[in-house]
């Protein structure tokens, strides 16, 4: 009896610890840079990376981790997201190849690129 | 452009550390400081003991109870929703600086408000300023900050408050024989610059100033500085140096700005620059943290970092008196 529920308790643990490794973004990012969508973290009135290499039809997702908001606004004007507050996403496809340099509209010394291959 | 150290080098005022070579240190300011030359007079300390510092300093000719013809109270950065560390309560804050405002000697005339009214632009921010400021029973002539104007090209901010303004959002006005210049520079802004005030405004500008006397005192208000301070940050304007070729005839100018949450001045010629405390929290002096955000402080010394600018026009006086002083 006490065998078998120790048993039954690995089945569920195990695919659990498995899901939490796939599914936890930070982990997924790390494992595989592919698979996920990439991130430009806002931090300190700058981008990281402020340079980011990403395939075609890859999803960039900028995420504020600053106490003020920020305006992410490429300089031709193909994108521009609303006002993100502290931990606001945006996200943006970038379908074709190239070098997308863009910056934030209301701290406009802060510069970043996206190259898409 | 010309740099100099035009400090008076009494104790009180000395310059401790100069990092850009401009005559310029925050800690010499923070501290309480004069100028010679101008006929300014600019005291940087806490307490409501500044007006009698002021007339102590220029003897009889300016007592506290009647300082002159022209008193106008500058507020800067209220950042109403904002509510991290750096200051969770910036309603209380800026009911301080309401408190400090009604509790002057001399009660000014109006107020100006040089932008960061809002955290965000959202409509209830700038309800619980309006609400809050009511209380100082004065007109108030504001200008935007990049946070006023999120969203939306600044089309709330100068229907709520500039809506016989020109342009996105500038104006100017008389009282008591000073023309006073309210000015937008966080607008269209391109990547890697700083401020800018664009071709437009310049243009109105060269004409709103045409046919002015020489000897008519100007202020002109605006967010973002309109002297380079600190360009890594973007604590600049592009194009200031054109507004200013325009006000060179001028006897006296009085530049104010908000935006780097930090009193700062400094003297070119006829131009005295001068940047405000914020009533939300303070930022770091140039060069002094990472980036130029938020700064924490020891909540004790919040208030200290925090302020008003009381301003005083005397006839006949080259320039306005600018008094700093904190809501501590």
């Amino acid at each position: 009896m006490r065998r078998k529920l120790f048993f039954g308790g690995l089945v569920v643990a195990l695919p659990l610890a498995l899901a939490a490794v796939i599914l936890h973004p930070t982990r997924a990012k790390s494992d595989d840079t592919k698979a996920s969508p990439a991130e430009v973290r806002v931090d300190n009135f700058s981008f990281g990376p402020d340079t980011l290499t990403v395939p075609a039809n890859s999803t960039v997702t900028w995420v504020n981790k600053d106490d003020v908001p920020h305006v992410i606004a490429s300089n031709d004007g193909l994108f521009k997201s609303k006002a993100l507050d502290t931990d606001d996403k945006y996200s943006y496809t970038f379908a074709k190849a190239g070098t997308y340099s863009y910056y934030c509209s209301i701290h406009p010394k802060m510069v970043g690129k996206v190259v898409v291959q | 452009m010309a740099k100099r150290n035009l400090f008076d080098p009494n104790p009180s005022g000395v310059i401790e550390h100069d990092h850009n070579n401009d005559g310029i240190d925050r800690r010499g300011f923070l501290k309480c400081m004069a100028w010679a030359g101008t006929g300014a007079l600019c005291v940087i300390q806490g307490g409501v003991l500044k007006s009698h510092a002021l007339a102590s300093h220029m003897g009889s000719q300016m007592k506290s109870h009647k300082l002159g013809e022209l008193s106008f109270v500058q507020i800067s950065d209220s950042h109403m929703g904002f509510n991290k560390p750096a200051n969770p309560d910036v309603i209380a804050t800026l009911k301080a600086a309401v408190d400090k405002i009604n509790a002057l000697p001399e009660q000014p005339e109006f107020l100006l408000h040089t932008g960061d009214i809002s955290h965000l632009s959202k409509p209830e921010e700038f309800d619980n300023v309006d609400q809050i400021l009511k209380a100082t029973n004065k007109q108030i002539f504001f200008v935007p900050g990049e946070h006023d104007v999120l969203n939306d090209d600044g089309a709330m901010f100068r229907e709520r408050y500039a809506k016989n303004s020109k342009g996105q959002g500038w104006y100017s006005f008389d009282k008591n024989g000073v023309h006073f210049i309210g000015l937008v520079n966080v607008m269209n802004l391109k990547a890697g610059g700083l401020g800018t005030l664009g071709s437009e405004q310049l243009e109105w500008l060269e004409d709103d100033v045409k046919h002015l006397k020489s000897s008519t005192p100007i202020v002109v208000f605006a967010h973002i500085p309109l002297w380079t301070v600190y360009p890594q940050w973007g604590w600049g304007t592009e194009d200031s140096t054109q507004a200013l070729s325009y006000l060179k005839k001028f006897g006296s100018v009085t530049v104010l700005n908000g935006h780097i949450h930090q009193t700062m001045q400094k003297v070119e010629g006829n131009v005295t620059f001068h940047t405000a405390f914020s009533t939300a929290f303070p930022q770091p002096a140039p060069g002094k943290a990472e980036g130029p955000g938020p700064m924490k402080v020891p909540a004790e010394q919040l208030r200290s970092v925090l302020g008003i600018t009381d301003v005083n026009y005397v006839q006949g006086r080259h320039a306005l008196a600018v008094v700093d002083s904190s809501l501590a």
